[in-house]
């Protein structure tokens, strides 16, 4: 059913570092890998060794170069489906395949009843959804439902592949319908953003925007270093340290 | 609920699974527990040198899917982009399928399937010939080889010298650097207490080594809200995410470090009691110009090197506990005029050439930011020290309640290896972190096992004589410590064919890779009849100058023989290199083998205890093909070489497996640590367990010792940690590792330099001797810098590899070279508007040893007087399984056209390797260019373009699609 | 937006085909136009042939034509669900009127009423249609106001066009006709232009830092997640050079407004048979031009995942 649930039990979600995301594309193939071989599996990729090589990856990742008065820094950024509280993705889809659950908040696609019209894609500001021009269906990011649910592996693995394969733990996962969930937490501490709040979609997903040059943790408090001018200078300041 | 505490890296409360994983009634049919794998088998990624442990999940006989080892060392349970990709690497199109023998001229792709029978055959058959009768004419040279300490013996017993990896053009420059100067290094072999540090600087890090520690690292790094400090000419990756990067001009570290010395000199703000415990600073030198033993410690009747006790008023031994040593000044002791070594350090960099407004300009970095790193350094160092509550003993018995730390930690690696002046920068960015007192401390840059050894270890090289049918009398590389040690003749020619450990690279502790097929095509020293490879691209992305060197692999004398007569290669992909062997031995992929990760080679160790690992196949070969090490092992025994067969002349070992576990390098010592003894009760030392590979698997691939906490920092010096080192056969005995801030060994070569001793260097090597194998760190420009015409070529240009890719066998991946299939050359704006260029652009990269075609890319994060691009992108056509319209070959380029492998012709016409002079490490970073909009119609492909490979037979064209995983989901719904 | 041929031919044979239907029911059943077996023969059967066409041609953009059928299901939340059926709806009462006109000669009683039924069923139809688009978010030159009564006014428009053709070649024409097209010809011109420079004024609220949710200066992109294009690119990140969108507005204005409008004007004079020449004329050039029209309108629709990709 593709009208939205009036309210979801949980908001599941990921929460991404910027600060901390180096973009060494970690999270993206641990993605493609657990999920090609997953719930909407394959994730299919056309012509893999020639010179059109187009595959179907659910979470991807940019780099930028954000210029502010304060000077130039890279950014790298991962890009992935948001979860929306209101997705139009779902709405507008004819035929149900597109869904949001009502009990934690997934957007997912039930693939039997796709007929690959991808009015889906378009309805999503975020580039969340690729199409697989092989089998004829959308495919997007299911926030690892068949991981985090997942009976058959050992409960401390019940994460998202994305959440578990990230180097620098710059990726974190829970309940942001919480607002005591430690994902929560997070977001309200170093000030978690949505993106294009403008659409009105309400993205569950959040991102942590780089710490500010001028609100940096990492400032050091450091005087300006002195010569020692007292007697002998440099060498004089040893004598006297060793005969201390 | 999860029992028990959180394992792994990614185990923050924000990153745990929900507090209820049942799955919610949704009643959308989605099955939310499908199982997953039959069975885990844990063993060691190999899709880079990293060595991190991986999960891998095996579904109907089919890798379905891999993960991080949650308790590994390493990786703590994370994995890179490499890792996840390793599916694809293990059914790569392009994986070998047979032994084969060459039929078209060499470098065509022409070759015809043989049996493994045949291959061995001709092996040993030419072999044996060169063994009955010049072993030196076997090369055996592998690449990124994790089994070096079999590959090594190998050639050892084999008889020849000429054995090397790829560290000569990796980064011997690290390993040397500190080997010769606190007994450790960057790389893998060291690491920053993460946990403990407050102020990190990062130097010139291409994006690795070692790939998922340093990630982890820094992710603690940012979540303590420490400060990070890259000091690199490319803000990508680690410096994206740096609070200040110093956007470096290539090659001038070393000055921007003498620089932050010359601060804290002139401040005082540099730790005189930790160098007076752990350094040699207080050594005496001996200052008399003309004297054969100028620049020599002092020493007593038993070679103790001397110190000055200003109290005493006399000279005493400068091991000396009680000692209470002078640091500056000038003595006279038994009638030599001496100084202390801290007196030469004052002398030299408090020298206004090293101030921050003289090096301002070269480096590129304003003087006040320079002063300003000086000042928090000595911040962090001097005011935020720690303590961590944990006695322990000194070497000399004294008791320390706690163990008090200076939270500024380092690492660095190509950026400042790959420079000609990058040994000597190396040992600056040691020294420096000796000053502020922060090596094996408490959030400082910490020693992982088997290091500290002493600096430099030993055993020395190899080789020097070599006879038919005889071993070497050790292993062939090692680490000199004067003129007698290396392997020159009377005339002083190199011995070895790459002329490691020559007058033209002393130190050159992991040989010159680089310059074996120029050397061997050429004759000099001497030519040889075999050259056999491993795993390494030097045809193509790992050689400097490829266009020539393709042409010497395929060059023929005036007989028409090949000049370099008989290749073999042993390699698991179609890479580059494979066309040009005669003979081609197939590897296996790395989840189809056994492997160790050896403590005789690069462990797994972390800083808190040692570790080995092993890889052990978790699939099946579906091809004729065998793991490189079983081959080397049955060659062995086929040629007789001692150590490889028994009494009777039968094989030794069935394969590696066997080696691995029965293997004694000394008494009780052999490739794995963990459960030795026949019940397997004990490590390090003991017995061979025929059960050991097994302990391994049940243990998860690997074994770690964890230190108790007092052995855990002041390795140099840390009696406890030194008794156990000892123990296990790291070091010789447990005695007190004394940094090198001055290197003596590297004075004896000045002075031979300067007529004396008895090896002496030709004269027209001695000036080079003289200037290069400074005992204390110097800074100089890079060789080819200072040989173009800058005006000429006025930019700097570098190469790294993605961190996807780093290392890692090519970029055939299917799914890698989705994310990077086309490299571009990024140019910072204002140079490109300099020069009337736009974003995607095509233009010529040119160097004084050629040009190559590329598209460009404009950054605002990158150095200006720099461009840079990702290496080993660019991928001939025909090879790697890819697609003759792959952007690979058509719009990728490969910088290394335009690198040349020579130096600019000196005063007396003479070109050495393109090598930093103390230690050979190939200078790839020493590219000046310039660049140049190419004509309209020269834009869109790149150039020079090389003829197709042949495919080797049976190779099936590469799939148009590629639908992994389709056929569990297929299973798993059948099954419903 | 990539101008995909079978959504471009889909939505303009259909606005063509239910403008047709809805003034032959509106016209039929008010008895405006006479029921002449000839034009309700041909005047349906066209109308219903355009739609049908524009049907099938939209399946050819569809992964799975063959599970079509389940896209009747979501009309309560799914613009596109509710054009399915009102499209499939409308073939009811367009049936009864066509069997009415053509077999029974009569558009009166019953038949006038599925006459108008059709009609208010093809005016719903093209509603749901331009719907579609104008509920797109993240297309802001869709959704807009202008969106829906474009929609609208261009299947009157070429809907008219087409009837006077056939009004004209059964010589049953009527210069109020005519003049009726010149005038939805002029207002479908006028607001196509009105469309064009309010989306040339256009100031869309999402870029690159609301994208990237990265607060204040410039952000660029500096390397995509992949070299060669993917869906994304494929499907949204269609771009038109500037001198191309220029040159096709001018073939599209010319199309479809300017050269029907003379056509048309031309009409007034000749009497039958002749009059029917330049009105087929005006119906065909129209028809091409509003193809031009409606590549346009996908080609230069940015979508806000191009954002992401610096385009």
């Amino acid at each position: 059913m593709t009208c939205l649930p009036t309210h979801t039990d949980k908001k599941l979600g990921l929460v991404i570092d910027l600060d901390t995301c180096v973009g060494c594309q970690a999270c993206v193939t641990a993605c493609k890998e657990w999920n090609t071989g997953g719930h909407m599996a394959p994730l299919t990729d056309i012509d893999p060794y020639g010179g059109h090589v187009d595959g179907v990856w659910f979470n991807r990742v940019h780099s930028y170069e954000h210029t502010t008065e304060m000077g130039g820094r890279t950014v790298n950024f991962p890009r992935s489906c948001l979860h929306c509280e209101t997705p139009a993705c779902v709405t507008v889809c004819p035929t149900g395949a597109s869904y949001k659950r009502a009990s934690d908040g997934i957007v997912l696609i039930d693939e039997d009843k796709c007929i690959g019209c991808k009015l889906c894609s378009w309805a999503c500001p975020y580039g969340a959804r690729e199409f697989d021009t092989d089998v004829g269906v959308m495919k997007k990011c299911t926030l690892c439902v068949d991981r985090i649910y997942n009976d058959n592996l050992a409960e401390e693995d019940r994460v998202p592949a994305c959440v578990a394969a990230c180097p620098t733990s710059a990726r974190h996962f829970g309940d942001l319908g919480d607002p005591q969930s430690a994902v929560s937490q997070l977001v309200a501490e170093r000030g978690g953003v949505d993106l294009m709040p403008e659409m009105g979609y309400h993205p569950t997903n959040k991102y942590l925007p780089p710490r500010a040059h001028t609100q940096r943790a990492a400032s050091v408090p450091a005087k300006a270093l002195e010569p020692i001018r007292a007697e002998g200078g440099f060498l004089g300041w040893v004598d006297r340290m060793l005969s201390n | 609920m999860i029992h028990g505490p959180p394992r792994g890296a990614n185990s923050a409360p924000s990153q745990r699974p929900l507090a209820d994983t049942r799955a919610p009634d949704e009643g959308d049919g989605v099955d939310t527990s499908p199982d997953i794998s039959d069975s885990i088998a844990k063993t060691t990624c190999y899709m880079c040198a990293c060595r991190c442990g991986i999960d891998v999940h095996i579904k109907d006989g089919k890798v379905r899917y891999i993960n991080g080892n949650k308790d590994h060392p390493v990786n703590r349970g994370v994995i890179c982009g490499k890792g996840s990709s390793g599916i694809m690497q293990h059914y790569s199109p392009a994986r070998l399928k047979k032994p084969l023998l060459r039929t078209g001229p060499r470098g065509s792709g022409e070759f015809r399937e043989i049996e493994w029978e045949e291959a061995f055959s001709i092996a040993t058959e030419r072999l044996s010939a060169v063994r009955r009768t010049d072993p030196r004419k076997l090369a055996f040279f592998t690449g990124r080889d994790q089994s070096q300490s079999l590959t090594g013996w190998w050639a050892s017993q084999f008889g020849t010298p000429n054995f090397a990896a790829h560290g000569g053009f990796c980064s011997v420059n690290m390993a040397a650097g500190g080997l010769y100067t606190i007994g450790g290094s960057f790389w893998e072999f060291g690491e920053p207490d993460w946990d403990n540090t407050k102020y990190f600087m990062l130097f010139g890090v291409a994006e690795d080594h070692d790939s998922n520690p340093i990630k982890i690292g820094l992710g603690k790094l940012k979540a303590r809200g420490a400060k990070v400090v890259s000091i690199n000419p490319c803000r990508t990756g680690y410096n994206a995410i740096a609070d200040d990067w110093i956007g470096i001009r290539p090659g001038t570290d070393g000055l921007f470090v003498f620089a932050l010395i010359h601060e804290l000199l002139k401040a005082g703000r540099v730790d005189l009691d930790y160098l007076l415990r752990y350094t040699n600073a207080h050594m005496l030198v001996i200052q008399e110009p003309d004297a054969a033993d100028d620049g020599l410690f002092v020493r007593d009747a038993d070679g103790n090197p001397l110190a000055w006790d200003r109290v005493a008023k006399t000279s005493v031994k400068a091991i000396d506990p009680e000692a209470k040593p002078a640091l500056t000044g000038s003595f006279e002791v038994a009638g030599r005029r001496c100084t202390p070594v801290f007196q030469l350090i004052a002398d030299r960099y408090l020298d206004e050439n090293y101030a921050p407004d003289s090096v301002a300009e070269r480096c590129g970095i304003p003087a006040g930011t320079i002063r300003g790193i000086a000042a928090e350094l000595a911040h962090v160092a001097f005011e935020q020290t720690i303590e961590l509550p944990v006695a322990w003993t000194d070497w000399a018995g004294r008791q320390h309640e706690t163990i008090k730390g200076r939270p500024v930690s380092m690492h660095a690696m190509r950026g400042i290896s790959a420079h000609s002046n990058g040994f000597h920068t190396c040992r600056a960015i040691h020294l420096l972190q000796v000053l502020l007192g922060t090596v094996d401390v408490p959030g400082g840059f910490r020693f992982k096992p088997p290091y500290p050894r002493s600096a430099p270890p030993g055993p020395k090289p190899a080789g020097k004589t070599t006879k038919a049918m005889t071993p070497l009398d050790g292993m062939a590389l090692g680490f000199v410590c004067g003129p007698d040690d290396l392997l020159v003749d009377e005339a002083g020619t190199p011995v070895r064919i790459d002329k490691a450990y020559s007058w033209e690279a002393p130190l050159a502790a992991h040989g010159l890779m680089h310059t074996v097929i120029r050397n061997a095509w050429a004759g000099d020293p001497y030519k040889i009849d075999t050259l056999m490879m491993y795993m390494s691209n030097m045809a193509w992305n790992s050689s400097m100058n490829t266009v020539e060197t393709i042409r010497m692999l395929t060059d023929h004398d005036e007989a028409g023989n090949y000049k370099i007569p008989f290749i073999i290669y042993s390699d698991a992909y179609y890479s580059e290199t494979v066309p040009f062997a005669d003979l081609v031995l197939p590897d296996t992929t790395y989840l189809e083998r056994h492997d160790c990760i050896s403590l005789l080679d690069r462990p797994i160790s972390d800083a808190d205890g040692p570790g080995d690992a092993i890889r052990h196949p978790v699939v099946e070969p579906d091809r004729d093909v065998r793991p490189f090490q079983s081959v080397l092992i049955e060659l062995g025994a086929r040629l007789g070489l001692p150590g490889f067969v028994k009494d009777d002349g039968s094989a030794k070992y069935a394969d590696y497996a066997d080696y691995i576990v029965n293997h004694e390098r000394t008494p009780g010592i052999g490739p794995l640590a963990g459960w030795r003894g026949k019940d397997g009760a004990s490590f390090g030392k003991g017995e061979a367990n025929p059960d050991q590979l097994q302990r391994y698997i049940d243990n998860g691939g690997f074994w770690h010792h964890d230190f108790a906490d007092d052995r855990r920092y002041y390795k140099m010096a840390n009696r406890a940690y030194l008794d156990f080192a000892e123990q296990m056969g790291f070091i010789p005995k447990a005695e007190p590792i004394v940094f090198q801030l001055y290197s003596e060994p590297m004075q004896r070569f000045r002075l031979a330099a300067r007529g004396h001793g008895s090896v002496l260097p030709p004269e027209g090597e001695r000036q080079r001797i003289e200037t290069y194998m400074d005992p204390l760190p110097f800074w100089y420009t890079p060789f080819e810098e200072a040989a173009v015409d800058l005006e000429k070529y006025p930019l700097h240009a570098l190469t790294q590899r993605p961190m996807h890719m780093y290392h890692s066998w090519g970029s055939q991946n299917a799914w890698l070279r989705q994310i990077t299939s086309q490299n571009r050359l990024f140019v910072h704006y204002r140079t490109a508007a300099g020069l009337n260029l736009v974003d995607d652009d095509w233009v010529w990269i040119e160097s004084i040893n050629g040009r190559v075609k590329g598209q460009i890319k404009l950054v605002d994060g990158v150095n200006e007087s720099t461009v840079w691009t990702w290496n080993a992108i660019g991928k001939r056509r025909g090879s790697w399984g890819l697609k003759d319209d792959a952007a690979e070959s058509n719009r990728g380029f490969l910088l290394n056209h335009v690198i040349g492998d020579q130096t600019s012709a000196d005063a007396q016409g003479k070109r050495y390797s393109n090598s930093d002079p103390v230690t050979g490490q190939a200078a790839w970073f020493d590219l000046r260019v310039r660049i140049v909009k190419c004509r309209a119609e020269e834009a869109g492909f790149t150039e020079p373009q090389f003829e197709r490979f042949h495919q080797p037979p049976h190779f099936e064209p590469s799939p148009d699609r590629l639908t992994f995983g389709a056929e569990f989901r297929r299973a798993r719904e059948a099954a419903e | 937006m990539h101008p995909a041929f079978s959504v471009v031919f889909f939505t303009t044979a259909t606005g063509a085909g239910y403008g047709l239907l809805a003034l032959l029911g509106m016209l039929g059943g008010f008895h405006i136009i006479p029921a002449d077996f000839w034009l309700g023969l041909v005047g349906l059967g066209l109308a219903l042939g355009l739609i049908a066409a524009g049907l099938l041609s939209s399946t050819g953009h569809l992964g799975r034509p063959e599970r079509a059928w389940r896209a009747f299901s979501q009309w309560r939340s799914s613009w596109l669900s509710r054009e399915g059926v009102a499209s499939v709806i409308t073939f009811i009462p367009a049936g009864l009127f066509g069997i009415g006109w053509v077999f029974f000669g009569r558009t009166g009683g019953w038949v006038g009423i599925a006459g108008l039924l059709a009609a208010i069923g093809a005016v719903v139809t093209v509603c749901t249609t331009g719907m579609i688009y104008a509920s797109l978010k993240p297309i802001a030159q869709w959704h807009s106001r202008f969106t829906l009564p474009g929609y609208l006014i261009f299947s009157a428009m070429t809907g008219s066009v087409l009837l006077n053709a056939l009004c004209q070649g059964f010589a049953v024409g009527s210069k109020m006709l005519v003049a009726a097209c010149m005038l939805l010809t002029l207002l479908g011109w006028g607001w196509k232009l009105a469309t064009w420079r309010y989306n040339d004024q256009l100031e869309i609220p999402s870029n690159a830092n609301t994208a990237t949710g990265l607060a204040g200066g410039t952000v660029r992109s500096l390397e995509w997640p992949h070299t060669e294009e993917n869906y994304l690119l494929k499907e949204m990140g269609f771009r038109i050079a500037r001198k191309h969108s220029v040159r096709l507005r001018q073939i599209a204005q010319v199309l479809a407004f300017v050269l029907p409008i003379l056509l048309l004007a031309v009409t007034f004079a000749p009497p039958w048979p002749y009059a029917a020449v330049p009105s087929a004329l005006a119906a065909i050039v129209q028809f091409a031009g509003m193809l031009v029209e409606r590549w346009l309108f996908f080609a230069e629709a940015k979508h806000t995942v191009t954002l992401y990709y610096g385009r």
